[in-house]
């Protein structure tokens, strides 16, 4: 119960702060409030199906199958694997640290993790879903089709420069 | 626009959902409850950083905005949104509101891809850990290389929206 009331303590504050200003007429609580209001809306009438799609994702793609395929000799197919499985994956960039450290363990090729880090930390189809409907169909597809020559090239170049031994190190958290 | 979003997302989810379902209850079930927890973890951040950005936007007028991101600020406005989108750590799920209230108040479309971009590739702040998996050299060629790339994705943004 703690944990939560932790959490949401500003949320609280916020909500004390809005309606103390609605009663004494403090204006720019007023003004912040219906800001607030605007975003709080915008957000909730579509986040929450974007994780239903995200919960749905994840018990029908089977990502172990995927890590299979994305070694050295993987090639064309590799790539579009390996930006597939990033692409079914959430959470901030740090946490895919990790999971590079076991595609590497697992034999993926060092082109095919660095194309992971940089398709995982903009391509992630839950944050696709979030994008589309903050800033437009147009902008997230214009994007994405930037950005994947852009990190296959970045995939290469590192493969390039950093010798197809390079080892990600296992980190104890 | 936002009724829109309502709509399309919801026919998307209600057609999944009921698909899933008639394939296999059960995994439709887990599916839902993976999904609700995941709602749930990001709900709290996700408000707080509603909280903040309404008051930020109170304090700063729309032209202050416009005159460091808008559409004469050039290559300023890059760098602002390049640096800060660098250096800060907000994970790329809740900083779509911001973006979105951004480019309301008049920032252009390259500088805020410039912002995103960096926000979710490059991070100052998390390249101690990211040392100590990749190793030195690896980290920063990969911070830089993205910083570089976040760039041109600008460009070629501001040039095609």
């Amino acid at each position: 119960m703690n944990k939560y009331l932790k959490n949401y303590i500003w949320v609280i504050l916020f909500v004390l702060f809005s309606i103390g200003s609605y009663f004494i007429g403090f204006n720019p609580g007023l003004v912040i409030y219906s800001n607030f209001e605007e975003f709080f809306i915008e957000m909730i009438t579509f986040i929450p199906f974007i994780f239903i799609i995200i919960g749905l994702f994840d018990v029908w793609v089977p990502k172990e199958l995927l890590e299979k395929h994305i070694g050295r000799e993987s090639g064309v197919k590799g790539i579009f694997l390996v930006i597939l499985l990033s692409m079914l994956q959430a959470g901030p960039l740090y946490g895919a640290f990790p999971v590079a450290y076991i595609l590497c363990k697992k034999g993926a090729s060092v082109r095919n993790i660095f194309i992971y880090l940089g398709a995982f930390s903009s391509m992630k189809l839950p944050m696709l879903g979030i994008e589309i409907g903050y800033l437009g169909v147009k902008f997230t597809i214009l994007r994405t089709l930037i950005s994947i020559p852009l990190f296959i090239f970045i995939g290469f170049l590192m493969e390039k420069l950093l010798g197809s031994d390079f080892k990600v190190k296992d980190v104890k958290a | 626009m936002v009724f829109s979003n309502t709509f399309v997302f919801g026919l998307f989810t209600g057609i999944s959902v009921l698909l899933s379902f008639c394939l296999d209850r059960e995994k439709t079930l887990l599916g839902l409850k993976k999904g609700g927890k995941m709602l749930f973890n990001i709900l709290h951040p996700f408000l707080n950083i509603l909280i903040l950005i309404s008051i930020v936007l109170f304090f700063i007028p729309d032209s202050l905005i416009v005159y460091y991101l808008g559409a004469n600020s050039g290559w300023y406005g890059f760098g602002i949104a390049a640096f800060i989108g660098s250096i800060t750590l907000i994970p790329g799920f809740i900083s779509y509101p911001l973006a979105a209230a951004l480019l309301k108040q008049g920032a252009t479309y390259g500088v805020i891809a410039v912002f995103m971009t960096t926000l979710m590739m490059v991070g100052i702040v998390t390249l101690p850990l990211e040392i100590k998996y990749f190793g030195k050299n690896a980290a920063i060629l990969r911070n830089l290389f993205n910083l570089i790339a976040a760039v041109i994705i600008g460009i070629l943004m501001g040039w095609l929206m």
